[in-house]
């Protein structure tokens, strides 16, 4: 069980539209609790005042970014969803898949609050002109998804969902999908194979899941956090939500911030977008006593690694991709003193590795010629060039040489740990060149 | 919607194997969420392993009937998930995450531990058939790392020294 480490009274609905109605002691925020704290009200504002292309415009300005690792749009992806005469109504899928190592934000929206995310879906089927919602869930959140089985229900059951939504005239009904494991599930064309029932391979891109996506229709992917910002923004309007982030971002609204590692109080909060690295830090009780901070990872394993220095930063997509990471999932992971970053580099390669989909040739073959050349490095076995050859991996690896962004991902803290820590992978070198890898596997592009 | 198969017509049997009713019911059920039947392959294969402990040849067969799909692309499914066991495992699957904020608090230590006291490395299972051992994807259960699963329970952080009572519960 995942928990907010807020109380009550700071969570409040003005500041807080995600966890101001989270219960202190975990418990999940059922139908008739929900509906007590202007649950579906939104819902009924946006039938009563809004059409597809209003709801749109006003995500447009709230600016609502991607919650999933990626910052896009959400109001933007919406607009460019196809829809219209002659166009088959289509999907909207939840991409609660989680498992981007050092996230853990989205099992507490789905095991505490299941309907704020039925809310959202409900929004976006609206917007989207969709006729049927699945919810994409990892195999492993067995607690999650009964509570969300339990919420759909009762959400069926009080005519939130199915045929004549809340007396709209409108269909829209959600089912839940869960997975049986693989990381490459949580991209999204690889998420439609999956949910289509086929191995999770992704797919080429164009078409867009939103011209084309799961049976062939128009197919809208986002982020459980992603979409369980939309009640908040048709409820009180972009302005208010742009005033979330209280001058610290230009993104809106409020981000789930989380805090892994060796902290002494590890946790989640509801933060303004764009609060720092070192307010988190101190919210999080500070390193373990003994410890002193190294390095971190500002949103999970498929980012690059940054200093101290840089948690004077605001945490929001702009601002950490200005400093050479990305904010991702916005859930830092702190790395003590003690800890080898050539160790941890070759623990989160072989994670990439492992999880590659093998389709294209610098991801399947490059990555696990990393993992051994990280090795032997950890191992005080490595060769004069083993560095260069890495740091030219993770060039082959990089954004546009492959079909999809695992392999960029597993670019990008490799490169970074190079970057910032190159005297820890030298004092791995203690051999000539030549010797161990005389026949290094060659990797070319797609 | 509704289908025909679920009730009236015979079990389907391929090798001697044959699927429950109830989990011919509860793959007919999951069916009704999908445009297209094969969208409950997964589901299937869960439904079956949750029965049987894992999935062997003759379910993925008698899965493909009860689908309406070939049993090739069963087969290419069952094989890329990482929870679908194509071979027999124990009783209790204990899965390790082996992620990154889990190995910065000390993962490694855990699964040597586990190695230790169970006797069996990653991809085993004990001769007692009580446990196997499988690595996992970041359990979502960073901020209480090492994070593990046993069954459907999750547990973190879990230290070394707790693993003989933890154990206790799953005979
Ligand atoms: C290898 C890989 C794994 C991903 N895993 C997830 C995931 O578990 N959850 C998620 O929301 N997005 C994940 N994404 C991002 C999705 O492809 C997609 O961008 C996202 O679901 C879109 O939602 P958003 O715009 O609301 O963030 C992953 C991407 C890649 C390349
Ligand atoms: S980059 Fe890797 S995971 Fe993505 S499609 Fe290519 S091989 Fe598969
Ligand atoms: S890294 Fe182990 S639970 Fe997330």
């Amino acid at each position: 069980m995942s928990r907010i480490l807020q109380d009550r009274d700071e969570r409040r609905p003005e500041t807080h539209p995600l966890t101001f109605r989270l219960n202190d002691d975990g418990t999940s925020v059922m139908l008739d609790a929900y509906r007590e704290q202007q649950g579906y009200v939104s819902v009924e504002r946006a039938f009563r005042d809004l059409t597809s292309k209003t709801l749109i415009d006003e995500l447009k300005t709230a600016n609502l970014r991607g919650r999933g690792g990626g910052g896009f749009s959400a109001g933007l992806k919406w607009s460019l969803t196809m829809q219209g005469e002659g166009i088959p109504r289509g999907y909207i899928v939840c991409n609660a898949d989680e498992m981007e190592p050092g996230t853990f934000k989205d099992r507490l929206l789905l095991e505490q609050q299941p309907h704020l995310l039925i809310e959202g879906m409900i929004l976006a089927g609206f917007a989207n002109n969709a006729y049927q919602g699945y919810i994409f869930m990892r195999g492993e959140y067995v607690d999650a998804a009964r509570t969300v089985q339990r919420a759909l229900e009762e959400a069926r059951a009080a005519g939130w969902l199915g045929r004549d939504v809340a007396g709209s005239g409108w269909d829209f009904d959600i089912a839940l999908h869960t997975g049986a494991g693989r990381y490459i599930c949580g991209e999204e064309t690889a998420l439609i194979n999956s949910l289509e029932g086929k191995r999770a391979s992704p797919r080429a891109k164009p078409p867009f899941p939103g011209q084309s996506g799961a049976w062939g229709k128009p197919t809208v992917v986002n982020n459980v956090e992603t979409l369980c910002n939309v009640p908040s923004v048709v409820l009180h309007g972009a302005d208010w939500y742009q005033g979330l982030s209280q001058g610290k971002s230009g993104d809106g609204g409020t981000k789930l911030y989380g805090v892994s590692g060796k902290v002494k109080r590890p946790g989640l909060w509801e933060l303004p977008m764009g609060t720092t690295g070192n307010e988190l830090l101190e919210r999080a009780g500070g390193m373990r006593d003994g410890h002193t901070l190294k390095t971190w990872l500002p949103g999970g394993g498929s980012t690059g690694f940054l200093l101290p220095e840089h948690l004077e930063l605001g945490l929001d997509f702009d601002t950490i991709g200005k400093a050479g990471s990305r904010l991702g999932t916005g859930l830092i992971a702190v790395v003590a003193d003690d800890q080898s970053v050539v160790s941890l580099a070759r623990n989160l390669e072989e994670f990439f590795a492992r999880e590659s989909c093998g389709w294209c040739t610098p991801c399947r073959d490059g990555l696990p010629w990393s993992v051994k050349l990280l090795q032997a490095l950890e191992a005080g076995e490595g060769e004069r060039g083993d560095i260069d050859l890495l740091e030219s991996l993770a060039v082959d690896l990089g954004p546009g040489r492959t079909f999809c962004a695992h392999a960029p991902g597993a670019a990008m803290p490799l490169a970074s740990a190079i970057h910032y820590f190159r005297d820890e992978f030298e004092r791995g070198v203690t051999r000539g060149q030549g010797k161990a890898h005389a026949d290094p596997i060659p990797v070319g592009s797609v | 919607m509704t289908h025909a198969s679920t009730s009236t017509s015979a079990p389907i049997a391929t090798d001697g194997f044959v699927l429950h009713d109830e989990d011919r019911a509860a793959i007919a059920h999951e069916r009704e969420h999908y445009p297209h039947p094969q969208a409950a392959s997964i589901e299937a294969l869960k439904i079956v392993q949750k029965r049987h402990g894992w999935v062997p040849d003759a379910a993925i067969e008698a899965i493909a009937r009860e689908l309406g799909v070939p049993p090739a692309s069963i087969e290419g499914v069952a094989t890329f998930y990482s929870l679908i066991f194509r071979q027999p495992v124990g009783r209790h699957v204990i899965l390790i995450c082996d992620s990154s904020s889990c190995f910065l608090t000390d993962y490694e230590a855990l699964r040597d531990a586990f190695f230790e006291h169970l006797g069996i490395g990653f991809g085993q299972t004990t001769p007692d058939d009580r446990f196997t051992l499988l690595p996992v994807c970041c359990l979502g259960a960073c901020d209480r790392g090492p994070a593990l699963m046993i069954g459907d329970d999750t547990y973190g952080p879990v230290t070394p020294e707790e693993i003989p009572k933890l154990l206790e519960a799953y005979a």
